[in-house]
């Protein structure tokens, strides 16, 4: 039988850049085949190349036995290979079966359609009511909708980019099962990532890329994760050094019996939630997405106000009622979870997206901008994190989202904050980055800061953290010490069961998945 | 750089059709619509006294347009800011003093921000609309006019004319030369345009301001209120409408009527976007406009076309031009039929 896709000898350069150098592999139908590496390697490149996106500099692509010549997403459709990108490319103002009809081109029977999806979207465990709209979707839902988009043209090959990237654990189980069953039924996998754990949960070969070449290939499930991450960064990782934390006397960030409103139908309402972080410490926010992490960390950075101002304390002083400006004069940094639009400013340069919040730090003199400073500044932050960059020059848009992350969590320490909040800090990020940042985290609050991490993956917060927090339903679980507590205890009090509403099963907890 | 050219070459094939298609010759056409009215003094000084308010204007609303505030009421702004003027004008007690002209000037800027600030207020405090609200201000801002020139400042002396006084010397800019319309406001204009450059590319304010037109979530996350946003820019669109207005009473008009402005208020916003919301690129915008508005009068006068036909012309070469804009950031594919 011949490979479902064969490359063979695949170059692709950039100007400045070979981002795919004579890479060949090949993939048997059924089969799910990791592409694993960093940021940067080459993985994006070469999806492109494979679903027509980018054409190859040389070398040739067999489907089926069959060599394709010079082809563009639309005739790789037809030959059965689909594509879900890390970012999706939905409508938001209208639904689901009407994105989807827009990408089936033949069909325009909204009826038949949604019934279709509905009957798809049942089959393989991942429910989506085709008629909600997609701006009311929570990520884990758009990425089943992109996903049912893929599997309504019966795919021979599905290619999935970083598809856990934005995903919560039970939202990730639920997905490799998908996967599973499809690739039961033949369809080929190449599955995108850098996340170890879930390539050798999940994949039955890895090819390892670094610095655009094939680095090695594996069997995930018999390698040790040692192994595969030594193939993919090309030294071993560095160990983390966490040091005993001496908190101080008073707390930083002092939350007292906080109470908000959703904000909107979507959203969660926060109820009584009391805790704090002193200096020195590093506290975890744990919970399943969408159980009022947004709310919590909106209403924390002053993004969102409080008409309480007692509400919450920063360094000891009433801040609830301060705007994010005005917090971060009180010695407040942070780094939110969307780094475009939100972290950064996409078709900013790097040097401006310095100004955004470094400007306190003498950026700006007399009511003017100071470009030369703003330009130093970056390029010591792009030194020190190692962002891959093309300097300060470069627009926030043209980093790949690890180095972005990079940058903005750069940005936000070199303020020398007190308080430091930080969301998902290590989404989408390479591993020996994540490590990095980890460790930056750590050093951070040794010096005498108090940070907050909120994330969604327990071995990151198991790593680093002193003290740990659950959100669940907007309620905030009392501290729990991480040398005294376990998985187990973190789990439970992330999927309780609220008895005030009656409600009872594991599904009801994650409320948007 | 190549899509101005392209886009004027263009619209010079599709005009010679045109004019061709209509019966009259195209070179003479063209050459009466762009080089004729430049061929004087004169030309050369109603080329710029045209273009002055549509650069100021253009200057202040770009400020709001790049933080994404639409002030489209321009026009309301430039009147209210003419009426504030000419008030100062004729009713200060010393009609030769000196310090007058810079007292109208300061009024003008004052009318236009006031009447601006009403839509800044309401998109603020209770998030209307501002496009609605500033083009409905204009209508109004056009019948306070109409009203006073026909009412309460109406000249005695003046055959019953809707019209006011005219303004004493000291209340106008003087002329560079008295066979020539041109006067010293164009200074202001200059002005305008470098501070608007410091303030756009330069200033911390207008750092905020692009922030908070390009990423509204990211303007939040800093801590920029969304709200001095929306002020600045409109009060900055307001006060260079005013100060216009005032230059149009104070200079060529010396007084006011009912028609003060022949649409600067709102061919300034085009200019704005030709300019694509940069100093530099407005000063040619707005010369590009002007020298549109004297061409589309001189062939009108002199080859007989009609109004119509002028201003289908200026809309096609506005139409390529913006659509040469267009072109630079997205690309048209062929798409296989077989999708």
């Amino acid at each position: 039988m011949p490979p479902r896709l064969e490359l063979r000898n695949i170059t692709k350069s950039y100007p400045g850049i070979v981002a795919n150098d004579d890479i060949s592999m090949s993939i048997m139908p059924g089969e799910i085949h990791a592409v694993l590496g960093e940021n940067g390697a080459g993985k994006s490149t070469l999806m492109k190349i494979i679903y027509g996106a980018a054409q190859a500099d040389s070398g040739e692509i067999f489907c089926d036995g069959k060599p394709i010549a010079a082809h563009t997403p639309a005739t790789s459709r037809a030959l059965g290979i689909e594509m879900v990108y890390q970012h999706f490319a939905l409508f938001e103002s209208v639904t689901v079966v009407e994105n989807i009809a827009l990408a089936v081109s033949n069909t325009f029977d909204l009826d038949a359609l949604a019934r279709q999806i509905t009957e798809l979207s049942n089959r393989y465990g991942m429910p989506i009511d085709p008629h909600r709209r997609v701006h009311d979707l929570s990520v884990g839902e758009r990425q089943r909708v992109e996903i049912v988009r893929c599997l309504l043209q019966a795919p021979k090959l599905l290619i999935l980019d970083e598809p856990t990237s934005v995903l919560t654990p039970q939202a990730v189980v639920k997905l490799f099962d998908t996967l599973r069953q499809l690739a039961s039924e033949g369809c080929s996998i190449v599955y995108i990532s850098h996340k170890l754990d879930e390539v050798q949960e999940l994949c039955d070969t890895a090819t390892v890329l670094r610095n655009g070449k094939v680095t090695g290939t594996a069997r995930p499930k018999e390698s040790t994760s040692a192994q595969l991450a030594r193939l993919m960064v090309g030294a071993e990782l560095p160990e983390m050094h966490v040091s005993p934390s001496v908190p101080s006397e008073k707390p930083v960030l002092e939350v007292r019996g906080l109470t908000a409103p959703a904000r909107d139908r979507y959203g969660v309402e926060l109820k009584n939630v009391s805790f704090e972080v002193r200096g020195g410490e590093i506290v975890g926010l744990a919970g399943v997405s969408g159980n009022g992490q947004a709310e919590l960390i909106s209403l924390l950075s002053g993004e969102r106000t409080h008409p309480n101002a007692l509400t919450i304390h920063i360094d000891g002083k009433a801040a609830a009622h301060l705007n994010a400006s005005e917090r971060r004069k009180l010695g407040m940094a942070f780094v939110p979870e969307e780094r475009l639009g939100r972290g950064a400013v996409p078709p900013h340069a790097l040097w401006q997206n310095a100004v955004l919040t470094a400007h306190r730090t003498g950026l700006v003199r007399n009511g003017l901008v100071d470009r030369k400073g703003a330009n130093s500044f970056a390029a010591k932050i792009i030194e020190r994190f190692k962002v891959k960059a093309n300097g300060p020059q470069a627009s926030a848009q043209s980093l790949s989202g690890g180095n972005l992350q990079k940058f903005i969590v750069g940005r936000e320490i070199a303020l020398q904050p007190k308080l430091f909040l930080v969301a998902q800090p290590t989404w989408g990020v390479d591993v020996g980055a994540a490590a990095f940042i980890r460790q930056t985290l750590v050093d951070l609050s040794r010096s005498g800061a108090a940070v907050l991490v909120i994330s969604e993956e327990l071995d990151e917060l198991f790593e680093i953290c002193d003290r740990l927090l659950v959100i669940c339903q907007g309620q905030v679980s009392p501290p729990l010490i991480r040398t005294k507590t376990n998985r187990e205890e973190i789990g439970l009090l992330m999927t309780r069961v609220d008895r005030g509403n009656g409600t009872n099963g594991r599904g009801e907890v994650a409320v948007q998945d | 750089m190549a899509a101005p050219v392209v886009a004027t070459g263009l619209t010079l094939v599709v005009g010679s059709l045109l004019f061709a298609a209509l019966g009259y010759d195209p070179l003479a056409t063209l050459q009466a619509f762009f080089i004729a009215p430049l061929n004087s003094l004169n030309g050369l000084s109603e080329w710029l006294l045209k273009a002055s308010p549509l650069i100021l204007i253009a200057c202040g609303l770009a400020v709001g347009f790049r933080a994404n505030v639409w002030n489209i009421g321009a026009e309301g702004q430039l009147i209210v800011g003419a009426i504030a003027a000419c008030g100062v004008g004729l009713f200060y007690p010393n009609p030769e003093s000196p310090i007058l002209l810079p007292l109208m000037v300061l009024a003008g800027a004052c009318g236009g921000m006031a009447w601006a600030a009403i839509p800044a207020f309401l998109r603020a405090r209770m998030n209307t609309n501002e496009i609605l609200v500033t083009l409905m201000l204009t209508y109004i801002a056009t019948l306070l006019l109409s009203w006073l020139v026909h009412g309460p400042w109406r000249d005695p002396a003046g055959f019953n004319y809707p019209q006011t006084a005219l303004l004493s010397a000291a209340a106008m800019f003087e002329p560079f030369d008295y066979a020539y319309r041109l006067n010293a406001s164009v200074f202001i204009t200059v002005v305008a345009v470098f501070l608007m450059w410091l303030f756009t590319d330069r200033s911390f304010l207008g750092y905020k301001m692009s922030v908070s037109g390009a990423a509204p979530l990211a303007a939040r996350y800093a801590g920029f209120r969304e709200s001095s946003a929306v002020w600045i820019g409109l009060l900055a669109g307001g006060a260079a409408a005013g100060v216009a207005g005032m230059a149009e009473v104070a200079g060529p008009l010396g007084q006011l009527s009912p028609q003060i402005s022949p649409g600067y208020g709102f061919a300034a916003i085009i200019v704005a976007f030709i300019g694509r919301l940069n100093a530099f690129g407005i000063v040619l915008g707005g010369l590009l406009m002007s020298l549109l508005f004297l061409g589309g009068e001189a062939v009108q006068m002199n080859l007989g076309l009609s109004a119509a036909l002028t201003r289908i012309f200026q809309g096609i070469l506005l139409f390529f031009l913006l659509a040469a804009d267009f072109f630079i950031f997205y690309r048209l594919r062929r798409i296989p039929e077989h999708a």
